[in-house]
């Protein structure tokens, strides 16, 4: 066993996602197998390698070194953005209460 | 009545001589997509107000004999994770049912520019997570060769949507072969150029590394058209490069002679459909026929890529898909407390193969695991990146086949997501080098099925990649 089903509602909780329990049984043993297929890259001596992050990391010509200048430019997004909350109190977000008083 | 087939040089011929006008060229289309979609479900969404509005102004470009833009005119359809101002982008998802940007991506916005008229939204794997474009949640699309089977994915709405003629050309996103893949089983040119070669602003991210937008058309020519007009530096986009973007329409007839063609042997081992074997291996003959000189190469790595990419994408996309929690966009469902918000929203908004993926991602960058998984993932990641540079220290191109099998019917790999990952087993190479590739068509199977032959070149060497697929098109006679 890859992973336990204690692990895997650990993972959820870590993820924010409420799932059922048919679904922790589901994701267990399919994340079980995913992760004893991926076990096949320890096969590999990788103590010397950098490990890769991106395509292009800065020493080449690709590199796009050109850090854009730091300017404001006027946007007008808020009413847009806020239109489309689920529930707006422009200018605000409205979320469930988090602070107790 | 069989519809026409247009293609870009065909309809800036037909408008500029006054044959057709975009106006109705443009309710041509949504004519077909009204007859065909209903048993293809390629399109999510249409855009007739914006599509006709833009045609009007083409109509009177034409009128005023102004020059006329690259894309004048031309039907496409977009990928619904790309985003469109005003017009409903759902990632193939719950979570975004309702979701309309307030902005263009900039790979949009570049088409219209250039004249392009734009169709509609097509259907995908949900967040272009899949190979079938059966996790989208608004129902699978149909392969227009056969209904009865899947078009590929994730981009299978684009695809179809070309294959069946109801857009002239289409963008789609190319994470793992979300391009390539669904081009080679519908049987069309579809191609990504350099990762950062075309702007991701505006395209909704699965794994920002690897993400890439490109296109679809029905020509190896109207691909090249297609991702000229895309491709070049964006500030929007810090991972866009600034490299200058040749004309690829131009370049496209240069001679393909004594070119030097990689064939990884890797690539031609067990689990290959056996037509699937014969049709690359004939189209690799046919190559040689035009003067180019197959190497036999050694890419060690490769049976390596399937392992390595579902950490590093899954990895990237439970942390890019953080953000939908229902705060500020896209579905809430309710909850007594914030985090109880968050949870029954993801929980409910995210179809299967979209949670499966962020357990998955979460668990390889959890503490205890990340060096292990995701750490390790990265470096092998970077011993892949070095097969193709050394590679293309010895040749120009590499040609393999895209997919081990043509189009496999629907429901057959929805229980096995393992099973379903190695449809990608010779498209994420490329995908995590980061090199330009494209699949074109090489002829059919016994049962009439589409095969797609791949073909690779070296970073920014994407009219390489064009001028053989183009040369190889035009000797095979395999354009629809």
């Amino acid at each position: 066993m890859k992973i336990t089903r204690e692990q895997v509602i650990r993972v959820a909780e870590l993820a924010h996602l409420e799932l059922s329990e048919a679904e922790l049984d589901l994701y267990s043993r399919q994340l079980d197998s995913i992760l004893a297929y991926v076990e096949k890259l320890n096969e590999l001596d990788t103590t010397q390698v950098q490990p890769m992050a991106q395509v292009f990391s800065g020493d080449s010509d690709a590199e796009n070194a050109s850090a854009r200048e730091d300017l404001s430019r006027p946007s007008d997004v808020a009413s847009a953005v806020l239109h489309i909350a689920p529930d707006p109190s422009p200018p605000y977000f409205r979320v469930p209460r988090v602070i107790d008083r | 009545m069989k519809d026409a087939a247009w293609t870009i040089p065909s309809i800036r011929a037909a408008l500029q001589n006054k044959k057709v006008s975009a106006r109705e060229l443009t309710s041509d289309f949504f004519a077909r997509i009204e007859r065909r979609n209903p048993e293809l479900n390629a399109f999510l969404a249409l855009s007739p107000e914006r599509a006709f509005a833009q045609a009007g102004s083409m109509d009177e470009m034409i009128t005023r004999s102004e020059p006329l833009p690259p894309l004048a005119g031309v039907p496409i359809a977009i990928k619904d994770v790309i985003s469109t101002r005003g017009v409903r982008t759902t990632c193939g998802s719950r979570i975004l049912e309702n979701y309309v940007p307030p902005y263009d991506a900039t790979a949009v916005s570049r088409l219209e520019s250039a004249g392009a008229i734009l169709l509609g939204k097509t259907n995908c794997d949900e967040f272009a997570m899949g190979s079938s474009t059966e996790n989208s949640a608004y129902s699978p699309v149909r392969n227009p060769v056969a209904l009865d089977r899947v078009p590929g994915g994730s981009s299978g709405g684009s695809a179809a949507a070309v294959a069946a003629g109801l857009a002239v050309a289409s963008l789609g996103t190319d994470t793992g072969g979300s391009i390539r893949q669904p081009g080679a089983l519908c049987g069309i040119p579809a191609m990504m150029g350099t990762y950062g070669r075309v702007s991701r602003y505006g395209l909704i991210a699965f794994a920002s590394s690897l993400d890439r937008i490109g296109p679809f058309a029905s020509t190896v020519q109207d691909v090249a058209s297609v991702l000229a007009v895309i491709s070049g530096r964006d500030s929007s986009d810090s991972t866009s490069v600034p490299v200058p973007v040749p004309d690829y329409s131009e370049e496209l007839d240069r001679p393909i002679r004594g070119m030097r063609v990689g064939i990884p042997r890797e690539y031609f081992g067990e689990g290959m459909n056996p037509s699937v074997r014969q049709k690359v291996e004939n189209g690799i003959k046919l190559l040689e026929s035009l003067g180019c000189v197959p190497v036999e190469l050694r890419m060690p790595h490769t049976d390596y890529a399937i392992a390595t990419y579902y950490i590093v994408a899954t990895a990237e996309a439970s942390s890019n898909l953080a953000r939908y929690d229902g705060v500020r966009y896209g579905l809430r469902v309710p909850g007594a407390t914030l985090l109880d918000m968050y949870k029954k929203t993801r929980g409910r908004g995210f179809g299967p193969e979209v949670k499966r993926r962020i357990m998955l991602g979460t668990y390889a960058l959890s503490s205890g695991y990340y060096d292990a998984y995701y750490l390790k993932a990265q470096k092998v990641r970077a011993l892949i990146a070095r097969d193709f540079t050394q590679a293309f220290q010895q040749v120009d191109a590499i040609v393999t086949p895209t997919s081990p099998s043509p189009a496999f019917r629907l429901g057959e790999k929805t229980d096995n997501p393992l099973e379903m990952y190695l449809a990608d087993i010779y498209t994420v190479t490329g995908s995590l080098a980061g090199v330009p590739g494209i699949s074109v068509p090489c002829g059919k199977t016994p049962e009439g099925l589409p095969v797609g032959m791949q073909i690779f070149s070296a970073y920014f060497q994407e009219s390489r990649v064009l001028q053989l697929a183009h040369a190889f098109e035009q000797a095979g006679g395999f354009a629809l």
